[in-house]
């Protein structure tokens, strides 16, 4: 049988590093793919994941079983990476500030068609890449909220938590991130309807169906 | 208090529905309201296709050397050894500092309480033994005594009396 994530921790706590090993291989690929779609880099992602480890292993000894273990790591894996998105925003605000640009030269700025990307996606028939940069485009807190719920199966009381927020704005705030991504991806959601395109081995887990 | 179901109610309650966590109440309500609104119908399908089309989403696996440099900076971590239990904690470590530190000043001014007393003592011997000489008591060493003789004749007229009266005193100054 296995262990829950509450027993391995405090095993981990009394000294056993092979219990924290364990929640390590739970979690690793979690993680690293909740940061990977919060940073949009892999190697920035494997480098929180590993932060994340490490401040959970620093942290074994004060550790008390109150609350669930996955909503300490995801709360540590939220705060690092938005930590992560607010620091390279404002380093791309520097170099902009800092660089010499003549507005005649600069090239206008484009806003996405929603008929262009219906366009790309019928020539690139990459329905990944479409998915992926609608669930990317989501403001901060619904794309965490929507990471945590659809592909973390996390319970709201458990999501609620890592966002400070209660289980109402919660339930709120998943309807607009839903209801956004139901826009951005009406040509793949009118074509699911009828016949639904095979899921793959590896996707995430089953939730709002 | 009972809400009726309508459009913008559903923003509450159609994600628990739809993940099968609304209540008994909560589900009647939303399907008899879809039952009448082909919008919210619609809608209701469109976000179950959305979950559907969301799981197309493939999941990353983390690089092989991932694990591996986990487990090295996990490794550089220091070690908790005895002595960390008896490292204190900052806060405990800087109280026990002071109470040391205030015992130790204590300690610097008792000895002078102490050798006050022991010097008061000290003079009480003193003044005993002093008292109990035997040589005031002793009248030919009195009388004898070399120093007493160089006095001039008044004053050892006057020393006499006085010897005397060291003597019926019973040596008492």
């Amino acid at each position: 049988m296995a262990r829950s994530d509450v027993q391995l921790m405090l095993e981990a706590k009394a000294g056993n590093d092979a219990s924290f090993e364990h929640l390590l291989q739970r979690y690793r690929t979690p993680l690293v793919n909740f940061l990977y779609r919060m940073v949009r880099d892999s190697a920035t992602a494997e480098d929180l994941a590993q932060e994340v480890f490490l401040r959970v292993y620093r942290a074994r000894h004060g550790y008390e079983a109150s609350a669930k273990f996955t909503t300490w790591l995801f709360r540590i894996a939220t705060n690092l990476a938005l930590n992560r998105i607010r620091d390279t925003r404002h380093q791309q605000m520097e170099v902009s500030l800092d660089a010499t640009t003549n507005e005649d030269d600069a090239a206008p700025m484009e806003l996405p068609a929603r008929e262009l990307r219906v366009d790309q996606f019928l020539i690139e028939q990459d329905r990944t890449a479409l998915i992926r940069r609608a669930v990317e485009s989501l403001p901060e807190k619904q794309r965490i909220a929507v990471l945590l719920h659809k592909y973390e199966e996390m319970d709201y009381c458990e999501i609620a938590q890592v966002l400070e927020c209660s289980d109402a704005a919660l339930k709120s705030l998943l309807f607009r991130a839903y209801e956004t991504l139901r826009v951005q991806l009406a040509p793949l959601v009118g074509l699911a309807v009828s016949p639904a395109p095979a899921v793959p081995a590896e996707a995430g887990k089953r939730r709002l169906s | 208090m009972k809400y009726e179901m309508n459009c913008e109610r559903i923003a509450e309650s159609l994600i628990p529905y739809l993940d099968g966590r609304a209540s008994a109440a909560e589900q009647r309500e939303l399907e008899a309201h879809a039952a009448v609104c082909a919008a919210c119908k619609t809608r209701i399908e469109e976000f179950r296709s959305l979950s559907v089309v969301l799981e197309e989403l493939p999941r990353m696996q983390p690089s092989v050397a991932f694990d591996a440099r986990v487990r090295q900076s996990i490794a550089a971590e220091p070690r908790a050894s005895w002595l960390g239990w008896l490292m204190p904690a900052p806060r405990f470590a800087f109280a026990l500092a002071c109470l040391l530190a205030l015992f130790a000043w204590t300690s610097r001014i008792e000895p002078n309480v102490s050798d006050g007393a022991s010097s008061s003592a000290q003079s009480e011997q003193d003044f005993r033994i002093i008292k109990d000489l035997d040589v005031l008591e002793n009248y030919d060493v009195v009388k004898n005594f070399d120093a007493l003789s160089e006095l001039p004749a008044a004053q050892q007229s006057q020393a006499g009396p006085d010897q005397n009266q060291s003597k019926d005193q019973d040596g008492h100054i």
